[in-house]
């Protein structure tokens, strides 16, 4: 393990439960680790295993879903979809050579602050054992996306 | 639709070894409602590949593209400069719409990055399932309307093989007995009787047993 190393993990947070818990946190000068990117999306079922993919794609060492409580997705099912996705966007990690420890679904509250700031620490803690990603860009020009 | 299911990322990565600069290439029909290789799975699937190529090491450049059908010569034009730019094509169709483009250009590798498995439905939520295995001489009047063929384990013509259990397969437990089904079925539309009839041995000529086989119309010839 590097010691030095600071671990970048994108967190997708849904809109109605996690990313107001991110907020909470904030508003009652709660600490976490700077390491996380918070993307908000609608729900946790918006999120499809392309956007996993992508972050990874992208360089991220980690990838945080953090959604509902199960039974309280305020689509009703949204972090259910989300649940599947993340278990199978974990076998396409582990495909490609990638941990798939580096994507991790959370659930949590609105209310729940502490238990949001506790998730951050734990993945970030995961990740930094982990490691940088080995997804490392090359120095070559690379060619992405549609033609 | 035809039902087809993606290969396992490091089995695409060699068969792509060789090669540097790949498309992925894929289909906007069948496989696009099975959902295994259409514009969503090419994306994710070229994602996969990309960081597969750093972690070996491999410098592949991958270029994603699908288009409407690959089967279908007027559709594959619109992919022509994206192969000619290519060294090799990954194709998310179908194992016919991977040929269709093989045909197109001769000079090019094509690869089939799915294993193409059957024709059938989409039975539920994720779930397709076998329906018909184009044996060229349908039968399906005779049996209403369910395929003895296709979805009995055994291809038993003359009613069951008498093994299932709780109207389940004795070969595939997870799946219906065919002939429970069938009998049900011809009970519910009062066809019973045609269980009587004898169903002499299949002449299979027509199935893929007697060759590859061909659709000629002269009516729309030219
Ligand atoms: S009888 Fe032949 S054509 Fe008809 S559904 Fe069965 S396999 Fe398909
Ligand atoms: S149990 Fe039914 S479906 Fe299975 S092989 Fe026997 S007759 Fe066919």
């Amino acid at each position: 393990m590097n010691n030095n190393f600071e671990p970048k993990i994108v967190a997708f947070c849904c809109h109605y439960c996690a990313y107001a818990a991110a907020d909470l946190a904030g508003s009652g000068r709660l600490q976490y680790p700077p390491n996380i990117r918070i993307i908000r999306s609608p729900c946790t079922g918006r999120l499809e295993i392309d956007f996993f993919m992508k972050a990874f794609e992208a360089g991220a060492d980690g990838v945080l879903v953090a959604g509902c409580e199960e039974g309280s997705c305020h689509f009703k099912e949204g972090n259910y979809l989300a649940k599947r996705r993340v278990n199978t966007t974990k076998q396409l990690l582990l495909e490609a050579g990638l941990e798939p420890e580096r994507l991790r679904m959370v659930n949590v509250s609105a209310a729940s602050s502490q238990k949001f700031v506790e998730y951050v620490r734990d993945m970030v803690e995961t990740v930094a054992k982990l490691g940088p990603t080995r997804n490392k860009k090359t120095t070559t020009k690379e060619k992405t996306g549609a033609i | 639709m035809i039902v087809a299911e993606r290969k396992t990322i490091p089995e695409m990565v060699e068969i792509l070894k060789p090669h540097k600069k790949i498309l992925v290439l894929g289909c906007g029909t069948c496989v696009t409602v099975c959902l295994s290789g259409g514009e969503r799975e090419v994306s994710i699937i070229s994602s996969a590949l990309r960081i597969a190529s750093r972690i070996q090491g491999l410098n592949f450049e991958i270029a994603e593209l699908t288009i409407e059908r690959q089967c279908d010569n007027i559709f594959i034009e619109q992919a022509a400069e994206a192969i000619q730019k290519a060294d090799a094509v990954l194709s998310t169709a179908c194992g016919a719409g991977v040929q269709a483009i093989a045909e197109r250009y001769p000079q090019k590798p094509v690869y089939a990055g799915l294993n193409t498995t059957f024709l059938g439905i989409l039975e539920e939520r994720g779930v397709w399932t076998e329906k018909c295995a184009a044996c060229g001489a349908c039968v399906l009047h005779k049996y209403g309307g369910i395929c003895p063929i296709t979805r009995c384990a055994k291809r038993m013509m003359n009613g069951p093989c008498g093994g299932s259990r709780e109207e389940r397969c004795e070969v595939r437990k997870d799946r219906p007995c065919a002939w429970q089904l069938i009998f049900k079925r011809l009970k519910d539309i009062n066809q019973l009787e045609r269980l009587k009839e004898i169903e002499p041995a299949k002449n299979w000529n027509s199935s893929l047993s007697g060759g590859p086989r061909m659709l000629i119309r002269e009516d729309h010839k030219i």
